[in-house]
């Protein structure tokens, strides 16, 4: 039993509000400001909705505490919680759910305040006998552990990092909704305040608030709604593991699985892709995703990246919105690295807009590198 | 498999180190070594464990510095033991960006505090201090790298 290629598309896509919102608002207000976006985005009501997946660092109940404040009364839900890449596994389950008639719209939606509470508040770190003793900053010193075995193993350079971040902020300027609005250099990069070594804080994720929801529903009916549908042509899920010193190998993601997942669903290449939205936590991420969805050899990631080439202008699209380094980062960013992705496919994004974008591929990643999780959309050319 | 009624993992391990020991699972029917400690072999299910003491030899396979704000710098590191398990620790005696990826270390036991119990730590393994392993002892650090 399979996912069938294309038999549901995301109809409706809104951010909340993103950065510093007003104080006391809640992560469920940005849900729900989401929410009513993204039905407006489609022009479904949201008596329409029969299906509630979320999930928050906040919100222990989310679909039951979105349910409650919308007064909405789901058929079906989901409250799958795997750190950041949840939201893509929500969009897989959520196709099950509409393939087998068990909900017909099914809402996606994420909301935090870590920006306005704290990080250590909005997302406290479980308590772990064989590892909090040692005070890790996590997730920072996870990913940076992965960077220096990166560095180690195939000479990646802390330069190489950087140009990760520099790309992300030259999209970032075409982007009216991101956080950051300066050129930013490799120089200033490595030159900036060292957080877990070899990252500085240029090659962390932005902490703001922030939220964000998708609507998806069958192909059939996608096609009688407003907007262009964003069909999903492929997903594929991943768990490696939880804690950072289970992780088989720090240099290979389980994105190596749940890429060839998604491209065999969706009968497509890597190169058949037109750009990709992938998650951006720390500058050696994309670097990670780039060898394990096929983009280039394992090791050559940090290679790849320099010189510009998933910048602006550069031969392979990456991050368009710029990404959790310089556009947005509320937590668990997944459901923004789709929304992105979706806006590309209807052809949405002005300045920053790929040209003839019919393809595109958002990469989820959770917790540690733990969780992967990869969705491709498409246009209706592709269907 | 243990009764958690009356004694859980961790509390074994954490036995251990109040002794001065490094303490690990092997599962006895294939002989790997199982860390974190568990009531179950990971994969197999198995509950033939056993507990063993560590020779507390191992190799860094990762590390970082954490620079909080007020503090010196604090070395963390992922360390492959000889025996065949990873585990997160610190490297000591040594300035925290002199940790390297492939540095020989060894175990000891950091006594912790009212809040803290006893947690194993690493230092640097100095020239001579290598004890030779015996043949078939498998534990070779580069014979412990693991998946693909």
């Amino acid at each position: 039993m399979s996912l069938e290629r294309a038999s549901v598309a995301v109809v409706g896509a809104a951010e909340s509000d993103l950065g510093q919102v007003a104080p006391h608002t809640s992560p469920v207000d940005l849900m729900a400001q989401a929410t009513l976006r993204a039905l407006d985005d489609c022009g479904l009501k949201l008596s329409d909705i029969d299906g509630v997946f979320s999930a928050a660092t906040q919100v222990r109940t989310a679909p039951m505490t979105l349910a409650e404040y919308l007064r909405i009364k789901p058929g079906y839900f989901d409250g799958t919680a795997i750190g950041g890449s949840s939201f893509m596994s929500h969009v897989a389950h959520a196709q099950a759910a509409i393939e087998h008639g068990l909900c017909n719209v099914a809402l996606i939606a994420y909301g935090s305040t870590q920006r306005s509470v704290s990080r250590a508040a909005a997302s406290p770190r479980e308590f772990n006998p064989y590892e909090t003793p040692y005070r890790p900053f996590m997730p920072s010193s996870a990913y940076a552990m992965a960077a220096a075995r990166h560095m180690h193993q195939f000479g990646t350079t802390r330069e190489q990092l950087a140009e990760v971040a520099v790309a992300a902020r030259k999209w970032a300027l075409l982007n009216p909704k991101a956080w950051e609005k300066e050129p930013l250099t490799v120089e200033q990069v490595l030159k900036s305040r060292m957080v877990s070594y070899p990252f500085t804080v240029r090659d962390c994720c932005l902490v703001v608030d922030g939220g964000g929801a998708i609507i998806l529903t069958s192909a059939a009916r996608a096609n009688a709604l407003k907007k262009k549908p964003a069909y999903v042509l492929g997903v594929g899920e991943a768990l490696s593991h939880a804690n950072i010193s289970s992780m088989p190998d720090l240099t290979v993601t389980a994105a190596s699985v749940s890429g060839p997942k998604a491209f065999g669903m969706a009968k497509l290449k890597p190169a058949d892709v037109d750009m990709l939205s992938l998650y951006d936590a720390f500058t050696i991420t994309p670097i990670l995703f780039l060898e394990d969805l096929g983009y280039c050899p394992k090791g050559e990631g940090g290679r790849f990246v320099s010189s510009g080439a998933i910048a602006p202008g550069g031969k392979l699209p990456v991050n368009t919105s710029g990404g959790g380094l310089s556009y947005c980062h509320p937590g668990m960013y997944g459901l923004l690295v789709m929304i992105e992705a979706i806006r590309q496919v209807r052809g949405e994004c002005d300045k920053r807009q790929v040209k003839d974008c019919e393809v595109a591929l958002a990469h989820g990643n959770g917790g540690v590198l733990s969780s992967q999780c990869t969705v491709i959309f498409g246009g209706p050319s592709t269907v | 498999m243990p009764d958690l009624m009356k004694q859980s993992p961790y509390g074994v391990f954490l036995e251990h180190c109040k002794k001065g020991e490094l303490a690990y699972q092997i599962s006895t029917d294939d002989g790997k070594a199982v860390f974190y400690p568990r009531v179950a072999a990971p994969g197999s299910g198995s509950t033939r464990l056993e507990w063993r003491v560590s020779k507390g030899l191992g190799t860094v396979y990762s590390t970082t510095v954490v620079y909080y704000k007020d503090e010196k710098p604090l070395n963390v590191a992922l360390i492959d033991l000889d025996e065949g398990f990873r585990m997160m620790s610190r490297v000591e005696d040594i300035d925290a960006l002199d940790v390297k990826i492939g540095m020989r270390v060894k175990v000891r036991i950091h006594p912790g505090d009212e809040k803290q119990p006893p947690y194993p730590v690493f230092a640097p393994l100095r020239p001579g201090e290598e004890v030779p392993h015996h043949p078939g002892s498998s534990s070779h650090p580069s014979s412990i790298r693991r998946g693909t």
